[in-house]
């Protein structure tokens, strides 16, 4: 018998549909994987079986759980349920705990208020519980709160709260999605055993196939609030039968075309990083100690020739942010020098910095944030034009604008618009228009498509590509994603707690690490091909 | 603690449109409306003429030719309503503006910044929030003399670190953005990108801070001529009217009802108003738990 | 934690010290010759002379800081002009009245306030939420001496159960005292209260929208457990600060009640001090009430630092 069992299932909220006859099942003992893009439904679907959906919400249809039927029971029976036998982990582990409290009463509250254990009793459960997660009571007494714990870490107390009463299902929502690769592995082997362990069912709800396939026995893939398809995942993802599978999995595993390498060698390098350092001073521990000094970026050195695409890979936290900055010269390094076409950009004014400002652009993560949303695209787009030493009049930026557009794959009547009328990816168009509109030799992509739907990065992807071959731009590209570095780049740096750790071609790189971070980010990377594999060996 | 931002992505004409479908702002924006007209009516019209004393009709309460009753010189107190609603809203008004003037700058300067020109200006902030603002209006009115005018000083001064806190909290908030280090890879200076960027984006926050700060400044005008600090006679004022009722209340009670009624329902309007204004721009403040 | 707290109490310290100085300026060097002041325009040039010299006024400047603020620091305030008796003793005599009033009103702006908000938070939207907040949207516009002037025709005038004004002294018994406290205590509390039960309430719903409200649901503490034990302790911090920045509202609003009930308290006798021209009591009073100020913001930064635990361990 299954334990959840939802039939039929459809969402409105106010006169929006979000769900259309959903249909889904997880046994005991059983992963079953829920894949898809964002606005799919995923996460409505979770918590329409927790019933902690917003007001507005209605929801039709069956929902059993363990026999009770969810959508008609009072909320002193979810109460009941909730916690107990339906965990649930969810995906932003900076903002899950309530920072007033310490993770040991966070744990314990719980475990009271189901089995009305008296308080010793609870934090004794509370405290084996956190153990069992990889938070050992040496280094995480029960006193410590959540500001005092990394991301990671936090997802594990959010595990330990979700599972601390042995739940019969666990529902764990984009439960990686906002931590880096090795501390994603990390926390799905946690899962992996957790389930092993007490024959919890796990509705696991991800954007990522390759996750979803290295954990799920069954997969159910999601698009616009109905099923596409569910199955066995081995067999799913292998046949890729039905054609938004085949899309999804292709668009995962998409390499640009490039008629690369490029290899322009002017013998003159671009850029220069010579023992580049970042030191931030240490906070305030008392009136007159201060924590030791935080070196973020530790006598960094690279260059990079006209033309070339080469990934700075590594952990968050590991600095390649900072360093980024510091090529952008957004950020003064500590020590050390950055030389931009040979000059000297370290320690320069805003004035003097204006002609390397010209050659290099940037391209942020977020399609969202990165866009003044009270000013129109021709303004945002044209905004790098303030470095040109002439000033083009109104009617030669428009044309330049519109070019800009056009190269990107937008049009020119999207000038007028506001950034809130395109989507991510759009947006993401509208990022790179605004990095190459001074025709820049540079530019630096930090993260430009983790925010992005696999499709669209797949898009992304091909235009980053285009525009290397087409315009001859150098690219640095920043990201903790190693099929991103793989697709797009010549070479790669991996970097781990400020230094450059390793560095060589992309493709050797990555296939035969050498260091123990590389090897670390690439054991821990996920992979669609290596996984799909993996399930078919399984099963023979 | 750190203020965040949604900075809504909505269009003037879709912005306008749910503003005339929230109840708040409409009932404000009337309100106010209404005030407003009321004080400009009065320069050209009013039933009766304030500085006319009758002592015939002195007293009289509430009727069809004395809408609002007479005080005890006779002066119809509707016409001194009106006449009155003039000076609280020039007081408050330009107070709020002189708060704006010197203390959004001086905010967005000190976030845009930071060090220690922030630190001083935050501690230059704490310093005037130590002197209750009452009190200190009180004293400057004194010193320099009682009047319409050092009122605006006195209550336009204690507005400026109100301004300038909030300013600076907004421009914090905005300052870590990615389209803020876009603006800075694209070589614009702290000064443009406060002004392109910084403050479109916390205008409305500081627009339901002025009509705050606005309703405050009416109150305080009140307070301070009530204790005959502010406009001097014969021009009334809603306070002086308040002060001058207290002794005839036993027998002509309209007399406080009357201008304490206009102080309530201006600075409701204005707060109604400002209430609506932040409903409709923070998309936050409808979501459902 | 040791480095927050020392971190506020030199802050603290630091605006105390400059509000001294603020002070000190304003009022012996901005308005000219303060002897003159006092005087008025008729006095003789002997008569101010003399004046002049009793003051000390003849002194250079920074001793005559210095002197201050050491009669400050040891109680010595000087004598008040208008009323020829020590400052420090009407300052005792009128703080016996204006700090009752004072707590008597900010405990009852209190004891309302926070109760409404937190049912108007979780009941929003309905008809006790849109009631309650209805009226505090009212008790905000409410200038406090107005809804005085009504509570006195309603109470006093009308209905005569309390005295419309003056008080009794403690000497006539407690419970006459405190009955000529009560109107003014309320005149002063409920425009308070409405405020405080709004950001109560805004606080409260803010914090309801947080993830971790949804952790704490999902593990299934019924709605209610959640607003007592998770919530509400998140909220404090605005609310906190508002109730720092009321008791300096309080204070500026004694002096309006005192003066609408004929109050002999502090709020009162400053003002009449500014009126009279009489600095020595002004000077003294003012930098009393900036203190006592700076103190309860600082009592309120320490109060940060026990709700919140990120405070605690943060610069």
């Amino acid at each position: 018998m299954n334990l959840l069992d939802i039939e039929n299932l459809s969402l409105t909220i106010g006169d929006t549909p979000i769900l259309r006859n959903v249909e889904l099942s997880v046994a005991p003992g059983e992963v079953m994987g829920l894949v898809g893009e964002s606005g799919s439904g995923k996460s409505m679907t979770a918590l329409t079986v927790m019933q902690l959906l917003p007001h507005a919400a209605r929801a039709t249809g069956r929902v059993t759980f363990d026999g009770i039927d969810i959508l008609a029971a009072t909320e002193d029976q979810m109460c009941a349920l909730r916690g107990d036998d339906i965990g649930m982990v969810f995906q932003e582990p900076m903002t899950a705990l309530n920072p007033v409290k310490t993770i040991g009463e966070q744990v314990a509250e719980g475990i009271r208020w189901h089995t009305k254990a008296s308080r010793a009793e609870a934090e004794d459960r509370a405290r084996k519980m956190l153990d069992r997660v990889g938070l050992p009571s040496a280094k995480f007494p029960m006193s410590r709160y959540p500001h005092e714990l990394s991301g990671g870490q936090r997802q594990r107390v959010v595990i330990a709260i979700a599972c601390a009463l042995k739940p019969k299902l666990l529902i764990a929502d984009e439960p990686t999605t906002a931590l880096d690769v090795v501390l994603q592995a990390q926390i799905l082997d946690l899962l992996r055993d957790l389930v092993a362990e007490s024959r919890m069912g796990l509705l696991l709800i991800s954007h990522d196939l390759a996750v979803v396939t290295e954990m799920a026995d069954r997969i159910t893939i999601l698009r616009h609030g109905e099923v596409m398809e569910a199955g066995d995942t081995a067999r799913t993802l292998s046949e890729q039968t039905h054609p938004y599978t085949r899309q999804l999995a292709q668009a995962s595993m998409h390499v640009p075309a490039r008629a690369r390498p490029h290899g322009i060698e002017t013998g003159r390098p671009l850029l220069q990083v010579e023992g580049a350092t970042r030191d931030y001073p240490g906070r305030l521990a008392s009136l007159f100690k201060r924590a030791p000094t935080i070196r973020a970026v530790d006598h960094v050195s690279l260059s990079m020739t006209p033309g070339q695409s080469v990934a700075l890979v590594g952990r968050s936290g590991c600095g390649k942010s900072t360093l980024a900055r510091m090529i952008l010269a957004l950020d003064q390094p500590s020590s050390g020098t950055i030389r931009f076409h040979g000059e000297t950009i370290t320690g320069k004014s805003e004035a003097e910095l204006k002609p390397a400002r010209r050659d290099m652009q940037v391209v942020f993560q977020d399609p969202y944030g990165s866009f003044d949303p009270r000013q129109k695209v021709e303004k945002l787009v044209a905004e790098p034009l303030h470095v040109l030493e002439k000033k083009p009049t109104r009617a030669e930026r428009r044309e330049m604008v519109a070019h800009a557009l056009h190269e990107v794959g937008l049009g020119v009547s999207d000038m007028d618009k506001y950034p809130h009328e395109f989507s991510g990816g759009q947006r993401q168009r509208l990022s790179i228009a605004r990095a190459i509109i001074t025709r820049p030799k540079l530019v630096v992509a930090d993260e430009p498509v983790s925010a992005l739907d696999v499709s669209i990065r797949a898009q992304i992807l091909d235009l980053f590509a285009e525009l290397n071959q087409k315009l001859g731009i150098a690219y640095l590209f920043i990201t903790h994603d190693l099929t991103v570095a793989r697709a797009i780049t010549d070479e790669v740096l991996v970097m781990h707690e400020g230094k450059i750790v390793e560095r060589g071609r992309t493709s050797e790189v990555l296939d035969h690490p050498q260091s123990e971070a590389a090897k670390a980010l690439v054991t821990a990377a996920p992979d669609l091909h290596r996984a799909i594999a993996q399930r078919m060996q399984e099963q023979g | 603690m750190t203020l965040h931002i949604d900075i809504p992505e909505e269009t003037f004409g879709s912005i306008l449109a749910k503003a005339f479908r929230n109840t708040a702002f409409v009932a404000g924006f009337v309100i106010t409306l209404l005030i407003l007209a009321m004080a400009v009516v009065s320069y050209g019209w009013t039933p009766y003429d304030v500085t006319k004393l009758v002592i015939a009709d002195k007293t009289q309460a509430p009727s069809l030719a004395h809408w609002f009753g007479t005080d005890h010189f006779g002066r119809d107190i509707l016409s001194m309503v009106m006449v009155g609603a003039r000076n609280s809203i020039a007081v408050a008004l330009v107070a709020v503006g002189i708060g704006m003037g010197v203390g959004v700058p001086l905010g967005a300067f000190a976030a845009a910044r930071g060090g220690l020109v922030d630190e001083a200006l935050m501690r230059l902030n704490d310093l005037v929030f130590a002197f209750p603002a009452l009190l200190s209006a009180i004293m400057i009115t004194a010193i320099f003399g009682p009047g319409a005018v050092n009122a605006i000083i006195a209550i336009g001064i204690f507005n400026i670190p109100v301004f300038a806190r909030v300013a600076r909290a907004g421009a914090l908030a905005i300052w870590p953005r990615e389209f803020i280090l876009a603006a800075r890879a694209a070589g614009k200076s702290s000064t443009q990108i406060s002004i392109e960027h910084v403050l479109p984006n916390i205008a409305t926050l500081l627009l339901v801070q002025g009509t705050i700060q606005f309703a405050l400044g009416i109150l305080a005008e009140a307070g301070l001529s009530y204790l005959g600090l502010g406009a001097q006679p014969p021009m009334p004022s809603w306070g002086r009217m308040l002060f001058e009722a207290q002794t005839h209340m036993v027998v002509a009670p309209w007399m406080a009802i009357f201008p304490g009624m206009a102080i309530v329902v201006t600075v409701l309007g204005l707060n109604l108003l400002g209430d609506g204004i932040a409903d409709i721009l923070d998309p936050k403040s409808r979501r459902q738990r | 934690m040791t480095a927050y707290l020392l971190k506020r109490l030199a802050i603290a310290l630091a605006t105390l010290v400059l509000a001294s100085m603020v002070v000190f300026a304003v009022l012996e060097i901005l308005p000219g010759d303060p002897a003159r002041l006092m005087l008025g325009m008729n006095a003789s040039a002997d008569q101010v002379e003399l004046l002049r010299n009793q003051m000390g006024l003849n002194a250079p400047l920074a001793w005559r800081y210095l002197h201050w603020v050491g009669g400050l620091l040891s109680l010595d305030f000087g004598r008040s002009y208008t009323y020829s008796v020590p400052v420090i003793d009407l300052v005792r005599e009128r703080l016996a009245v204006s700090l009752p009033l004072a707590l008597i009103a900010l405990a009852l702006s209190t004891i309302i306030a926070i109760p409404v908000g937190l049912f108007s938070a979780s009941r929003r939207g309905r008809a006790g939420d849109t009631i309650s907040m209805g009226a505090a949207q009212l008790g905000v516009a409410v200038p406090n001496f107005w809804f005085a002037l009504m509570l006195i025709y309603v109470f006093a005038v009308w209905l005569r159960l309390v005295p419309a004004g003056g008080f009794p002294g403690w000497s006539a018994g407690i419970w006459p005292a405190l009955k000529s406290l009560l109107l003014p205590a309320v005149a002063l509390a409920l425009p308070q209260a409405a405020i405080l039960a709004r950001v109560t309430r805004s606080a409260l719903i803010e914090v309801l929208n947080e993830d971790y409200i949804r952790t704490a649901r999902a593990k299934g503490l019924p709605y209610r457990a959640v607003l007592w034990r998770h919530a509400l302790r998140n909220a404090m911090i605005p609310v906190l600060t508002i109730l720092g920045l009321q008791f300096a509202f309080l204070l500026a609003g004694t002096i309006i009640i005192e003066n609408v009930f004929y109050l002999p308290g502090l709020g009162r006798l400053v003002f009449q001090a500014i009126t009279q021209r009489d600095l020595i009591v002004v000077e003294s009073v003012v930098m009393l009430l900036v203190a006592a100020v700076i103190a309860v913001n600082l009592l309120v930064d320490l109060s940060y630092a026990v709700v919140d635990p990120r405070l605690r361990s943060r610069q």
